[in-house]
């Protein structure tokens, strides 16, 4: 498979940079070449000008010759069959038999709650309420800027089922860092297994989350049913048949 | 096209803000904070680290007990003064390595140590005074483009490549230079020091990166022929340092809300409460403009429900503003496009609240910020957004506008892309830059009637605030769905009762009778 500009197999790509350089006619030279040295055909400088003292800015678009295979590619999903609130409440006390414990928190210096708040608060995000609503969930929002060894001196006093971690800067992968420094710190504790961990944030992908030793990993537009759904499965498969 | 309001339900929002601020204020009179001591300690020349990376100020301020702290920090550098005839850096430093102590100050008398102090004040109060001169010699001979003036932010952790940013931005059209601080820098208490390469969603704020940045945009102010102005942050716990470096470094404004750090960073709200109150008081007699927050309601909760709020936060701010000594010119009040895109006539509520607080507030530097919480990975629609966002600010004459990025769900801005924001911005307030004068909204139509309905429920919560008192009312959740106890957060340690003879000499001379007082006694 390529990119579909109007034609199968075309390739078409946009692209846009800047360059640390004046603009001039060979400026632009510099950047079809370049964008020809990435491997791409028929390259096509669209705009290129001068933005600042010896910085310009380009519009490219080119033709990419290289393809993947879409069926040989797998990135598992998370979100589990979608279920309401009132569901997965009446799940809960179906199939658990007593209220999840579920803490969360923006870890390390990130003071961004926006994604934490959008899963935990009451409010919820997009009419979708947030796990304090849930009857059968008891929540704990640390809030921002929470240290690693705070969030887990918290999961063990509490004896929390499921913890939520959330980043949002990534600013020189301080997210991947922080993630990291929190299951290293959960496993020296002996505390990895007992819980359901699970990381956030707008460039938390399923497979990061994989990679990173966690149950799961929510990205950009999740719901907080999305969240509570897996939780009260992962908690319910956890359980002696 | 101003919409219909009531000029007496304005007064009665007023005068509920001041009924709600009173308290508080006769709180913060009869309190201080370490680090508006350590701002006393710094505005007399205090500078610089002790041995083990401590920054002065606070090595000198923790030498002291609670007992003698509780008097002022000043009256303890005015003694050593007297005793020594050294100068206040050096006293503070002999305090901090303890080849001076307070016991040994004892009985120094008054009256000698006030004299002591004395001309030390003044040569502080005289290098602020200087920048201030020299900002309004230099807006005179390079003087800004219209407002709203184009604001971008720099936040790439290492200050020399914020200077490169900065300097590209301004050539771009960029007036006004933010650097984002370190993002945990707002829990520090203490302020770091000298030039910082290393930070993470921003880059530290201190002195020394003040002065290489203020180096920066001054040489392109001069190149471009148009002041470009310097922002950064007195918030967290160290408001009132940050607010003495900016007034000796001459920036031009400053993040400095009265709610902010409460809300959004745990930071105890008493804490807060003085700390602004010390901050506001040097950024009046600075000429700095301050911006208030208001914005950060909107980036959790819905902009539509918490339009009343936002509201209400500006009428608290302005009087704690004005109780601090700022004229209204120096008031950025807050406010931000947030508005779901999916909602139908979203635009047209926006430009509701945006022209409401322009008609509510008529001489402030009203502060518009752009939107992000509904902004994606979709660039393309992002770059609309901004632009129907840079449409409300120019048509409702908003002053200070914070330049939306293309990128802002995805990571600190690119060279390129506040490039193409600020050309988005140029674009539309060229294109439209009269329409506010010429259109009229329509009697009891869409935009009026929101506009009417914001500022009823404003006053409804204002009347909530009042009864409840400001601190009992935060704690209820009134503000941004959050709430914090009185004595809870970060930083209350850090709060004293000050001891009948608390002496602060600064206070004395920014307070506005202080400084009438100090006019009359020049003349």
């Amino acid at each position: 498979m390529r990119p579909y500009g109007d034609t199968l197999d075309d390739g078409a790509t946009q692209l846009s940079f800047t360059l640390p350089v004046e603009w001039s006619e060979a400026a632009d030279e510099a950047a079809r070449q370049l964008v020809a040295r990435m491997g791409f055909n028929d390259v096509s400088v669209v705009e290129g000008r001068r933005i600042a003292t010896g910085f310009s800015y380009f519009v490219v678009y080119a033709r990419t010759p290289v393809a993947v295979d879409v069926d040989a590619i797998r990135a598992p999903s998370v979100k589990t069959a979608a279920m309401s609130m009132d569901q997965i409440d009446a799940f809960v006390r179906e199939r658990i038999g007593r209220k999840v414990r579920v803490a969360g928190a923006c870890i390390g210096t990130d003071a961004h709650t926006v994604g934490i708040d959008a899963i935990l608060n009451m409010k919820g995000y997009q009419g979708d309420y947030g796990l304090e609503r849930y009857k059968e969930f008891e929540t704990f929002n640390l809030g921002s800027q929470i240290s690693v060894e705070e969030l887990v001196r918290f999961t063990r006093e509490r004896d929390i089922d499921a913890l939520l971690a959330s980043q949002v800067v990534t600013q020189k992968g301080s997210d991947v860092t922080n993630f990291t420094a929190l299951v290293e710190l959960l496993e020296a504790e002996g505390l990895r297994d007992r819980i359901i961990l699970i990381c956030g944030g707008p460039r938390v992908t399923n497979l990061l989350a994989a990679e990173l030793g966690y149950d799961a990993g929510f990205g950009r537009g999740t719901l907080p049913s999305e969240v509570a759904s897996f939780v009260a499965h992962r908690m319910a498969e956890r359980l002696p048949a | 096209m101003e919409v219909r309001i009531e000029p007496g339900v304005v007064e009665k929002a007023r005068s509920l803000a001041a009924s709600i601020v009173l308290p508080i204020s006769e709180f913060i009179a009869a309190h201080s904070t370490v680090s508006v001591e350590r701002a006393v300690l710094r505005l007399l020349g205090v500078d610089g680290v002790a041995n083990d990376e401590i920054p002065m100020p606070n090595a000198a301020l923790d030498a002291l007990t609670a007992e003698q702290r509780a008097g002022g920090v000043a009256r303890w550098i005015a003694r050593g003064i007297a005793e020594t005839a050294e100068t206040p850096a050096t006293v503070a430093e002999r305090l901090a390595r303890g080849t001076l102590t307070a016991e040994e100050l004892l009985d120094v008398p008054e009256a000698a140590a006030r004299a002591a102090l004395t001309p030390h004040v003044q040569a502080g109060l005289l290098r602020v005074a200087e920048r201030r001169a020299e900002r309004e010699r230099l807006l005179t001979r390079l003087p800004q483009s219209p407002a709203p003036l184009l604001y971008v932010i720099v936040a790439s952790g290492n200050i020399y490549e914020d200077r490169t940013a900065a300097v590209a931005a301004a050539e771009s059209g960029a007036q006004v230079i933010a650097v984002i601080r370190s993002t945990g820098q707002s829990l520090l208490d203490f302020v770091p020091y000298g030039a910082t390469t290393e930070g993470y969603g921003g880059t530290y704020a201190t002195q020394e990166n003040f002065r290489i940045m203020r180096a920066a945009l001054d040489a392109t102010s001069e190149r471009l022929g148009r002041y470009v102005m310097l922002t950064n942050y007195a918030s967290g716990l160290c408001m009132p340092e940050i607010a003495t470096m900016a007034a000796l470094e001459r920036l031009d404004m400053l993040l400095n809300d009265s709610m902010y750090g409460i809300l959004f960073r745990d930071i105890n709200m008493k804490r807060t409460f003085i700390d602004q109150h010390f901050s506001r008081m040097l950024n009046a007699y600075a000429g700095i403009i301050i911006n208030t927050g208001e914005d950060n309601y909107l980036t959790t909760a819905d902009a539509v429900e918490q339009a009343p709020a936002v509201l209400a936060s500006q009428f608290i701010n302005e009087e704690f503003a004005h109780r601090a000594g700022l004229p209204d010119e120096q008031i950025g009040l807050g406010d931000a496009y947030e508005i779901d895109p999916k909602l139908e006539d979203g635009f047209l509520f926006s430009v509701a609240q945006a022209q409401l607080a322009r008609q509510l507030f008529p001489k402030a530097p009203l502060k518009y910020m752009p939107p992000t919480k509904h902004m994606t990975g979709d660039i393309f629609k992002g770059h609309l957004i901004d632009a129907m966002f840079n449409l409300t600010s120019v048509m409702t004459k908003q002053n200070i506008h914070l330049c939306g990025m293309l990128t802002e769900a995805i990571h600190t801005p690119l060279l390129g892309d506040r490039a193409l924001s600020l050309e988005n911005a140029r674009y539309i307030m060229n294109t439209a830059r009269h329409l506010g004068d010429e259109v009229a909204w329509k009697p009891g139509g869409i935009v009026e009637r929101r506009a009417q309905a914001v500022l009823a429920d404003c006053v409804a919560l204002l009347e909530r605030v009042a009864d409840l008192g400001l601190m009992n009312a935060i704690e209820a959740q009134t503000f941004a769905d959050v709430s914090r106890a009185p004595d809870g957060g970060r930083g209350f340690e850090g709060v004293f009762a000050r001891a009948d003879d608390y002496w602060n000499p600064f206070e004395e001379a920014l307070l506005p009778e202080g400084r009438t007082a100090a006019k009359a006694a020049a003349r």
